[in-house]
């Protein structure tokens, strides 16, 4: 879907915590993720330090938006 | 007995060399050139009543002229198939024989049948949509391709149930389709082991599927002043999922308000991807569609602002070819309600 | 190791005052039965009911499949760490019951449970429709989370496997299997010419309904390991998911994994089964890729010459069937991956969400988006609406005329990735 969006000039982060696959299937702007079952979680964490670290991982996102890319990249 | 018409180039129409590509389509009574080898295998079965012959150059330059004289002398003949080439490599030759066919399918819908070399870029552009016999590189296979094309063409005129390419010839259309087999899945797993171990010819079940790729879209120029919408594949949707989005293989998609919503809560929304362990996202749904991370950078100055609705569908197991249809869908409303970047969050 | 499977070919089962094996009928007390399972307080009640081959009969929703079996002797005992105690197993005598499986049903848990039609089209889908099958309906008490719900539907499914496969104690079976699998350096001593294969069984751990328990161990979180191929048929491993029910390892797949039965037949014949690794599928990339590495680097510790990996759920375990067969090829380890696929409803999308180019020798069990309309039935055993939301389903999925329309990924074991069944997808 990520390509798709892009194919139509909307610059898409694609956030997922299997980037091999986001690889495969061709995204263009790759964002890791924590884990399949909370992506922008983490239930161990307390509260206050899950949000810090979802509003971490959605900054990488607007950076890998704000950055012209050649060719697939993964915004660690 | 059943009519057949034969579309053929302007050199095994028998007019001539390269000198005559630019020859205008004509209709000429009978089969001419390997259509009189193939009336022969025939027999009584079916008879070649017409041959239309058209240059592959002319073809080439005027395909909409040559083709809409084609299909009225197509629709006149009112044959019950037609059938072309065999075209081989030719390239020129190759297009026009699956694009004549083709369009005969899709307006006539009759059984069609040409034949051509697996790369030949008629055979790559039209071998999903029509039956190609596989031929080999040039005429010399002439002899070895007419028997198969024959006997394809009396099985198409039939109705006959069509196997696998492997035993009848033609090229993949890239279908898969479930069959039931004599020995189980482990069997077969130690059978190719053994084989790939001593070196011995194998044939893989599942060919590893190809991903296209896109250019990337240019980056966001003034981030601050820019809309940003999120989408996910993660299943989040309102509480009751009210457009029913499946856990599985989804077959549409949702777009749904978060006007004035500042985090997602389990009592508003839920998810409804049956391929992971719902309880997390269950007690905050934030963790899949990160909505109050971007209210913050939103309030912060960060992103110009959040589109006011989301996208949403669940991507276990959903087809490739679906995926993209909805991601089509969700492009446009985007570009209709000015979002310029787009954030898409998976499991 | 040696471990002799005495096998009794079920010829019916039937409700009967007392429990007992006789002339290949079980008969079940539901009172007695009822009673053992009622220990665990988590059940509020439960109520049992009969299936039987070529009955127009279905059954959903559908958490396991569990087929009964009980220790005659040997160290330990089945099911351990859920029945028998922690002591390993595989060895001695198991007593099987053949053409039988328990089928676990009641209040549905979570979206992952399946569908069996003892007859008609659906029943071409799977072996369990030939079976004859005792379905617990299994009510939890009010409130329970879902993680308990799951747990406690999973050893009261255990629990029913073993009380019937304890009926046949002491008897004498109508066929007996052994099987014999030495040390693996003895082996290499004793088979110096054969090729030498390894079989890594891939095992999902990736939360609710999508766990794995080795020895009552939930095998998130663990290194890969080794495990002899036996202790497999005295149940060490069993099912706590549904990773869509066409393609999830049911308990029952486990106990009869069709890989681990083909390589000890062949063993010392021509190949040498140097034996079996467990390697988890987790829901972390960074895990994925430990345990990839690990599994790897035991098969070269082994000495594996070839490999046969099966795939459990798809999607993202297929990042580590890729990682797995990448890291083996490297070593120069040959691979052969067992897998099903996903190419659509007409079969023309891509199968796999992950791919890798030493990946050149796949077997596929199946489409699991292959579409049917299964007929209604006589009867329904369960909660037809289930059907509705299970993954397979849709809102429309239940016709008014009684037909469900789904994709075989909601049929259990339709597609079982470690080639259970008998079918394959082929290009036309």
């Amino acid at each position: 879907m990520a390509k798709t969006l892009e194919s139509f000039g909307i610059p898409t982060a694609h956030i997922c915590s299997i980037v091999p696959i986001s690889q495969a299937v061709g995204a263009n702007r790759i964002v890791p993720a924590v884990a399949i079952p909370y992506p922008l979680g983490n239930p161990e964490l307390p509260e206050d330090e899950e949000i810090k670290l979802r509003k971490g991982i959605v900054e990488k996102a607007l950076k890998a938006l704000e950055t012209d890319i050649a060719e697939q990249t993964v915004f660690e | 007995m059943k009519k057949i018409v034969h579309y053929l180039n302007q050199f095994y129409g028998q007019i001539g060399g390269e000198e005559f590509a630019g020859q205008t389509p004509i209709l000429k009574e009978g089969p001419i050139g390997p259509g009189a080898a193939i009336q022969g295998l025939l027999g009584e079965e079916a008879e070649i009543t017409a041959t239309i012959i058209c240059g592959d150059n002319y073809f080439a330059d005027n395909q909409k002229e040559a083709m809409a004289v084609i299909m009225k002398m197509v629709e006149e003949q009112a044959p019950d198939m037609v059938i072309a080439g065999p075209g081989f490599n030719a390239g020129r030759y190759g297009l026009a024989c699956g694009t004549v066919c083709d369009a005969v399918k899709k307006q006539f819908g009759i059984p069609v049948l040409t034949a051509l070399y697996p790369e030949n870029p008629g055979a790559e552009m039209f071998q999903h949509d029509i039956y190609i016999i596989e031929t080999p590189i040039n005429a010399a296979g002439m002899r070895k391709v007419l028997p198969v094309m024959t006997k394809f063409i009396g099985r198409l005129l039939n109705g006959e149930e069509i196997g696998f390419p492997e035993e009848e010839g033609y090229l993949p259309q890239g279908i898969r389709v479930n069959v039931h087999t004599v020995e189980n899945g482990a069997e077969r797993g130690v059978n190719m082991l053994m084989k790939k171990m001593k070196g011995e010819p194998y044939t893989t079940e599942l060919p590893m599927p190809v991903f296209d790729r896109v250019p990337p879209a240019p980056a966001v120029k003034d981030l601050k002043n820019a809309t940003i919408a999120l989408v996910t594949s993660g299943g989040i949707v309102p509480k009751g999922n009210p457009d029913h989005i499946e856990s599985a293989n989804a077959s549409k998609f949702g777009i749904y308000e978060i006007t004035g919503i500042d985090n997602l809560t389990g009592d508003l929304f839920m998810t409804v991807h049956g391929g992971y362990d719902p309880v997390y996202a269950t007690e905050d749904p934030d963790r899949v569609l990160p909505l109050d991370a971007l209210r913050q950078l939103e309030r912060e100055g960060a992103i110009g602002k959040l589109y006011n609705k989301y996208y949403a569908t669940v991507g276990n197991t959903t087809a490739v070819k679906n995926a993209k249809k909805y991601a089509e869908a969700i492009a446009q409303d985007m570009l209709q309600h000015g979002v310029q970047a787009a954030i898409l969050t998976s499991n | 190791m040696k471990l002799t499977l005495n096998k009794f070919h079920v010829k019916d089962i039937q409700f009967g005052e007392i429990s007992r094996y006789e002339k290949g009928v079980l008969y079940i007390s539901k009172k007695d039965l009822a009673e053992y399972l009622l220990e665990d307080k988590n059940i509020s009640s439960v109520d049992f009911d009969i299936a039987r081959p070529g009955e127009s009969v279905r059954i959903v929703p559908i958490k396991d499949v569990i087929q009964p079996r009980y220790k005659q002797s040997g160290s330990g005992q089945i099911f351990p760490g859920y029945v028998g105690s922690v002591e390993t197993v595989g060895n001695g005598v198991t007593n099987v019951l053949e053409d039988c499986a328990v089928v676990t049903s009641g209040k549905i848990v979570a979206f992952q449970e399946g569908i069996i039609d003892m007859s008609g089209p659906g029943a071409e889908f799977n072996s369990f429709s030939r079976m004859n099958l005792l379905i617990p309906l299994i009510q939890p008490v009010e409130n329970l989370d879902k993680h308990s719900h799951e747990a406690t539907v999973r050893i009261a499914g255990l629990k029913t496997a073993a009380y019937m496969a304890k009926t046949t104690l002491d008897m004498e079976g109508d066929e007996q299997e052994t099987f014999e699998h030495e040390s693996i350096l003895e082996m290499g001593k004793k088979y110096p010419d054969l090729p030498k294969v390894v079989y890594v069984d891939m095992v999902q751990c990736q939360g609710l309904m999508h766990d794995t328990y080795v020895y009552g161990l939930n095998v998130k979180g663990i290194l890969s390991t080794l495990i002899d191929p036996l202790e497999v048929f005295d149940g060490a491993i069993i099912s706590g998911n549904c990773a869509a029910p066409g393609h999830k390892n049911a308990t029952i797949h486990h106990e009869n994994n069709p890989i681990i039965i083909d390589l000890l037949r062949r063993h010392g014949k021509d190949l040498c089964f140097a034996g079996v690794l467990l390697s988890n599928e987790s829901a972390m990339l960074n895990e994925k890729k430990r345990a990839s590495f690990y599994t790897s680097n035991l098969s070269q510790l082994i000495g594996a010459e070839g490999m046969i990996i099966s795939e459990e759920g798809g999607g993202n375990p297929e990042t580590d069937l890729m990682m797995n067969c990448r890291l083996h090829e490297q070593k120069g380890i040959k691979t052969v991956l067992v897998t099903d696929e996903y190419c659509g409803r007409d079969g023309t999308s891509q199968g796999l969400a992950d791919v890798t180019p030493e990946a050149d020798a796949v077997v596929t069990n199946g489409n699991g988006n292959q579409f049917v309309v299964l007929p209604k039935m006589d009867r329904v055993i369960g909660d037809i609406e289930a059907a509705k939301i299970i993954t397979g389903g849709n809102a429309n999925s239940i016709g008014e005329d009684g037909t469900v329309s789904v994709e075989i990924a909601a049929i259990m074991g339709s597609c079982c990735e470690m080639g259970y069944e008998h079918m394959m997808t082929k290009l036309r």
